[in-house]
């Protein structure tokens, strides 16, 4: 048995690469339905249900999509120029924590500035500590040929201790009674709802407007090209005079800025102070949703809405019929391999001999 | 401070917890570096640990002897090993991307089947652990687990296989150089499944290690970045099975230090997470001070794919 590279990818295999993975992602996950003793249909149902079943649902569904549009947008520009950043998580914690430490400290008032200026110094206070924790590994990297995924993996763990200090000592919260979170926003800087009596807020056109810029550099600007180019082939990119280093930091500040501000984003539309199980693993997850999106930043927008499904109906369906959370982690980590294992069978066929 | 650093290092306690803190990295380690000796990077190792961890554990609960619990652990290791083989080596897909799905998946399928099993125990449940080797008259050794003699036992077992025997030639070879292997009548895609089902093995008895003599309960996040810290430590070894036990101990010695140190008297001045921040720290310290001189097997992460350059 081996492969052969396919000269052209008809309809017919793209179509049967989608269906062959999400059959393979129901089929794992119905087994373990079907362990759990709950009724797969029932079960089914209610995922769908509590994830798009009414504008409750669908507000849930699209407010949880929020930081997961930005970790995913994060992911998908590094993997592009071929920088592995699995530090997602880690960027927007130091995110979340820059924007409180901007907009809500000394004694709540936020340094006293008119709250317009001071919104957008905490989304550049975020977006900064991002990419300033992403630029070490992606200096190293460049420099050193220090491998970026183990540091950055590692820098995950570093920097929500590091918050968790923080959260001990001088950005906590005094009327917390003990419970580590931070400070509170300034009232004004928390952003206006989209609808009424949901939680769904104004951070999804942040995210969308961000989805857009994204794609819009790296498909029009010279950056964008510069990423593609080296990328694809860093030797080529150099030999064609892109200066491959500069590139590959300056996606390091784009990732990293981009994970920072969805800390932010989410401070300041959702939860108004940070803890630390603000994020259940939306880095991890962002990268799933890179990889789903095929790296395009504009994908990366439906995709997020997808897996934020998946989580947000298994929450709701768990509840009812007794089946783990943890059955929405399985689909989602099934999906990420089908797909990868999908888009190989686009561009090679099995040859049995 | 130098007089309290002394006071720590000299107690033969202390040494007894460096060597049992060493014990799952050392089988991690291995287990990475059988792996990237082949040529295939594994960042399924801290997804493995947990199954292992799980696996081994909830087998010994169930009531099967400690160490079935072990082979079900490296079992269940090897099985995930031999989806990463064919992920990687078979399809030849993205070494990185396919040993991140593998943890992910191998951690939410051990914490569903944990969540489904024991939903209404509001305590972790308890198995009765591997007990000391007392009979062994050794000071430090006699006061661990027989795991621990495994695992310093594989060290020489492991430098024999790759630098004595045919097949320890065979995968240092499809590591550095597959077309030559292949050229040799060395099938590439055989020897890399093989040594990477046998270094997720480790990995799975690495996770073992915690629940079945560490702890004698499976924890939610108990491997803790363990595995990433494998993956930091075998660039820092070299590759070689020896230096891997040398970096096990130096790594395991100042974990051992900065658990003793928040202890001491004075040690509130500085907040605890800086202490715990130590591992992580120091195994990014590790990569960039053998940064200049690591000499990565040639082939690792390069995907082979027979008649193609």
């Amino acid at each position: 048995m081996r492969l052969e590279r396919r000269t052209r990818t008809t309809w017919l295999v793209l179509s049967g690469a989608v269906i062959g993975a999400t059959a393979t992602v129901l089929a794992v996950s119905t087994l373990l339905v079907m362990w759990a003793g709950a009724p797969v249909g029932q079960t089914y149902g209610l995922l769908m249900k509590g994830a798009f079943g009414s504008t409750f649902a669908w507000s849930e569904t699209l407010t949880r999509s929020v930081p997961l549009i930005f970790t995913g947008l994060a992911a998908a520009v590094a993997f592009r120029a071929r920088l592995f950043n699995i530090g997602a998580e880690g960027q927007l914690y130091a995110g979340a924590i820059a924007a409180v430490a901007v907009g809500g400290m000394h004694g709540g008032t936020g340094f006293d500035i008119a709250p317009a200026v001071l919104f957008v110094l905490m989304l550049l206070a975020a977006a900064a500590a991002g990419a300033l924790v992403l630029l070490g590994p992606a200096w190293l990297k460049a420099k050193l040929g220090v491998d970026e995924v183990v540091t950055t993996l590692l820098l995950n763990f570093i920097v929500l201790l590091g918050v968790s200090a923080l959260l001990d000592g001088p950005m906590k919260d005094p009327l917390s009674m003990g419970w580590p979170q931070s400070v509170v926003l300034v009232s004004d800087l928390e952003l206006g709802k989209l609808i009424d009596k949901t939680r769904l807020h104004t951070g999804l056109l942040w995210a969308i407007a961000c989805a857009v810029a994204t794609w819009l550099i790296m498909k029009y600007s010279t950056m964008g090209f510069d990423i593609r180019a080296t990328g694809a082939n860093p030797r080529a990119a150099a030999f064609v005079g892109v200066k491959t280093t500069r590139t590959v930091l300056l996606v390091a500040l784009l990732s990293g800025g981009l994970a920072g501000l969805g800390g932010a984003i989410e401070v300041a539309g959702r939860t108004s102070y940070v803890t630390l199980d603000m994020s259940p693993g939306y880095g991890y997850a962002g990268i799933v949703i890179a990889m789903l999106a095929g790296l395009n930043p504009l994908g990366v927008v439906a995709a997020s809405v997808l897996v934020a499904g998946v989580l947000v109906g298994a929450d709701s369906m768990s509840r009812a019929v007794g089946v783990p959370t943890y059955l929405s982690d399985v689909m989602v980590a099934t999906a990420l391999l089908a797909v990868l294992v999908a888009t190989a069978l686009t561009q090679y066929r099995l040859r049995w001999r | 401070m130098m007089a309290e650093l002394f006071e720590i290092v000299s107690q033969g306690n202390f040494w007894v917890a460096v060597l049992r803190l060493a014990t799952p990295l050392l089988f991690g380690v291995l287990g990475v570096l059988l792996c990237e000796r082949a040529g295939v990077l594994n960042l399924g190792i801290e997804g493995i640990m947990v199954a292992g961890a799980f696996a081994g554990w909830l087998a010994v609960y169930l009531g099967a002897s400690l160490w079935t619990g072990v082979l079900i652990a490296a079992g269940v290791g090897a099985l995930f090993g031999l989806l990463h083989a064919f992920l990687t080596v078979f399809l030849a897909l993205s070494q990185h991307v396919s040993g991140l799905g593998i943890t992910m998946l191998a951690t939410a399928l051990s914490y569903y089947g944990y969540r489904m099993m024991f939903a209404d125990m509001s305590s972790p449940p308890t198995v009765e652990t591997f007990s000391e080797m007392t009979e062994l008259a050794i000071p430090i050794l006699g006061q661990q687990t027989p795991l621990t003699l495994l695992a310093l036992l594989l060290v020489p077992a492991i430098g024999w296989l790759l630098y004595r025997t045919p097949f320890g030639l065979a995968i240092r070879m499809v590591g550095e150089n597959p077309h030559a292997a292949e050229g040799q009548g060395v099938s590439v895609h055989l020897t890399r499944t093989i040594s990477i089902m046998a270094g997720s093995a480790l990995m799975g008895i690495a996770g073992a290690f915690l629940t079945l003599a560490a702890f004698n309960a499976f924890f939610f996040n108990m491997i803790n970045g363990r595995g990433w810290i494998c993956v930091a430590l075998v660039v820092f070894a070299s590759w070689r099975p020896g230096k891997a036990l040398i970096g096990a101990l130096l790594f395991a010695f100042f974990d051992a230090l900065q658990i003793r140190l928040q202890t001491t008297p004075g040690a509130d001045v500085i907040p605890y997470q800086l202490y715990l921040m130590l591992p992580y720290v120091l195994s990014i310290v590790a990569l960039i001070v053998v940064a200049r001189r690591a000499s990565y097997p040639q082939a690792l992460m390069k995907p082979y794919r027979k008649g193609e350059r």
